[in-house]
């Protein structure tokens, strides 16, 4: 039962100067098997520090982060990430980026193709197997991180804003996308954004982040029907999800300027 | 054709590739046209600017003699002979220096030094240290290049992306996998192309690396020529470092090419 336990992280560091900063303040955050969980926030509450220390990346400066019971201390292929920028390999082949997990961990070639071949056509990217990163767009480019991520099989799949540079179109596509992989998959999934839209169409809960110090504000089960479409935002249940993050969001904001 | 010719003037901008090929052949007519101009048209002393006809004959005569073959072929050793040893050690402590830390910290100070030495300042010490033979002049080489490349090369690995680095991990590299099979091919565009630039470098130090001992390369031959005024033999000296500068350069454009066809040219 792959779920993964964020307890009592918190996150500090030194400035310049000796003044110390708490980018985390004791967040604790379990997200269940087979459940896509979504973290929004604004940009500088930790939100990408918290999935960075997920994937151990990074340590947490106090509390634990548990993958079935198991403390997480390094980096490893049962956590698959995709990261907002683009991180394929540009000396592979679509096919090779998609096989690079398979293949470090000494899959047999004729493994390891159909396997890649099997996430590429996932991703609906069939035919371009052979073409290099600097070929594709930057949507094809994240259909790819997306596919070499779950090419791995991992326990849970971490991704960091991973359409924030994308244009508008092609993050809705990409959102769209996502939805049937994950009906498809049913991996589990800790998403991070900053996009509120973006975190209620996908995720079954949100956790509403504040920034300085980072602390989830509150978690709210999105009760909307699966498999889900990007025609949901207009949806009453939607726009009421919407309503009611954003006033999360914005109580915080006006504390931070009463300050 | 006014309007065509303002379209050529655009910052950035995209040029025809005959447009460009017509441009680039026009250079080179300058230059021989203002070189004949100054000759034939008795602008300058002779002696001083010898006129394209008399620079043609003695590179006739040189290449009918052997001679410029044989100071070609030993200027060209020392050369490659000093950019591979230099290479071979520099590529490796540059890629290691720009992605640890540790290393940085240890190479730096020491390349910082080194580098703004003037190479000249050192061929005493070259001299009492290896002698005044061929070792010398590599040695010469190997200095002028050899820092500059651990500091360029250190600057293409600390310029490979650290999510790079770091998505590698969430795939289940081990930090041996990840430099070998990321850091090292990400690396590799960059390397070629300080190569590229660096071999540019040790042709520079030629004339200085055979100042002292020597009694043949290209270099040399520039040099011995002052003293008879023969200003012919020191263009074709120089030309034909020019034509050797651009094959090479060639040949790393082609190397990039073959070796990196994935990279984006820069």
């Amino acid at each position: 039962m792959p779920s993964l336990a964020v307890e009592d992280v918190s996150l500090r560091f030194h400035l310049k100067g000796g003044r110390e900063v708490t980018a985390l303040d004791d967040v604790s955050l379990t997200v269940r098997d087979r459940e896509f969980a979504v973290i929004v926030g604004p940009s500088g509450c930790g939100k990408s520090s918290l999935l960075r220390m997920a994937a151990g990346l990074q340590r947490p400066s106090a509390g634990t982060i548990r993958l079935d019971d198991r403390v997480i201390t390094a980096p490893g292929r049962d956590r698959g990430m995709v990261f907002q920028s683009y991180t394929l390999f540009p000396w592979l082949s679509v096919r090779k980026n998609v096989a690079f997990g398979p293949s470090l961990a000494g899959a047999p070639e004729a493994e390891r193709t159909r396997i890649a071949n099997e996430f590429i056509r996932l991703v609906g990217l069939t035919g371009f197997e052979d073409a290099y990163p600097r070929q594709l767009s930057g949507g094809m480019m994240q259909r790819v991180a997306l596919a070499r991520a779950l090419a791995n099989d991992p326990a849970v799949l971490l991704m960091d804003e991973p359409f924030g540079a994308l244009d508008s179109q092609t993050r809705s596509l990409m959102q769209e996308l996502l939805l049937s992989v994950w009906e498809l998959t049913h991996k589990t999934v800790l998403f991070v954004t900053h996009d509120v839209d973006e975190a209620i169409l996908l995720g079954d809960r949100v956790f509403v982040m504040t920034a300085q110090p980072g602390r989830i504000k509150a978690e709210i089960a999105i009760d909307l029907p699966r498999p889900r479409q990007v025609d949901a935002f207009g949806s009453e249940r939607f726009i009421g999800y919407k309503r009611e993050i954003h006033a999360l969001i914005r109580t915080e904001a006006r504390k931070a300027i009463d300050h | 054709m006014t309007a065509r010719l303002r379209d050529y003037f655009v910052p950035k901008e995209e040029i025809p590739a005959r447009v460009y090929l017509t441009v680039s052949i026009l250079a080179g007519v300058v230059v021989v046209g203002l070189w004949c101009l100054l000759t034939y048209g008795g602008l300058v002393r002779t002696d001083f600017l010898p006129p394209p006809h008399r620079v043609f004959a003695t590179a006739g005569k040189l290449i009918n003699d052997g001679s410029l073959l044989k100071h070609t072929i030993a200027s060209v050793t020392v050369i490659l002979v000093g950019f591979v040893l230099s290479s071979l050690v520099a590529v490796p402590i540059g890629i290691i220096s720009g992605s640890f830390k540790v290393v940085e910290a240890f190479v730096e100070p020491i390349v910082n030094f080194t580098r703004y030495l003037p190479v000249s300042a050192l061929i005493p010490l070259l001299i009492l240290w290896v002698g005044i033979g061929m070792e010398e002049k590599i040695a010469v080489i190997i200095i002028g290049t050899f820092f500059q490349q651990i500091l360029m090369v250190a600057d293409v690995s600390a310029q490979v992306p650290k999510d790079l680095l770091d998505a590698s991990y969430t795939l289940g590299a081990s930090r041996r996998q990840v430099i070998t099979r990321v850091l090292l091919p990400a690396v590799l565009p960059g390397v070629i192309d300080t190569l590229r630039v660096t071999m540019g470098l040790a042709w520079t130090y030629l004339v200085v690396a055979e100042l002292v001992g020597a009694f043949q390369g290209l270099g040399y031959l520039i040099m011995s020529s002052m003293r008879g005024l023969a200003t012919d033999i020191i263009f074709v000296a120089i030309i034909t470092i020019g034509l050797l500068g651009l094959f090479f350069d060639q040949l790393f454009k082609l190397l990039r090419r073959v070796v990196v066809p994935w990279a984006t040219v820069r």
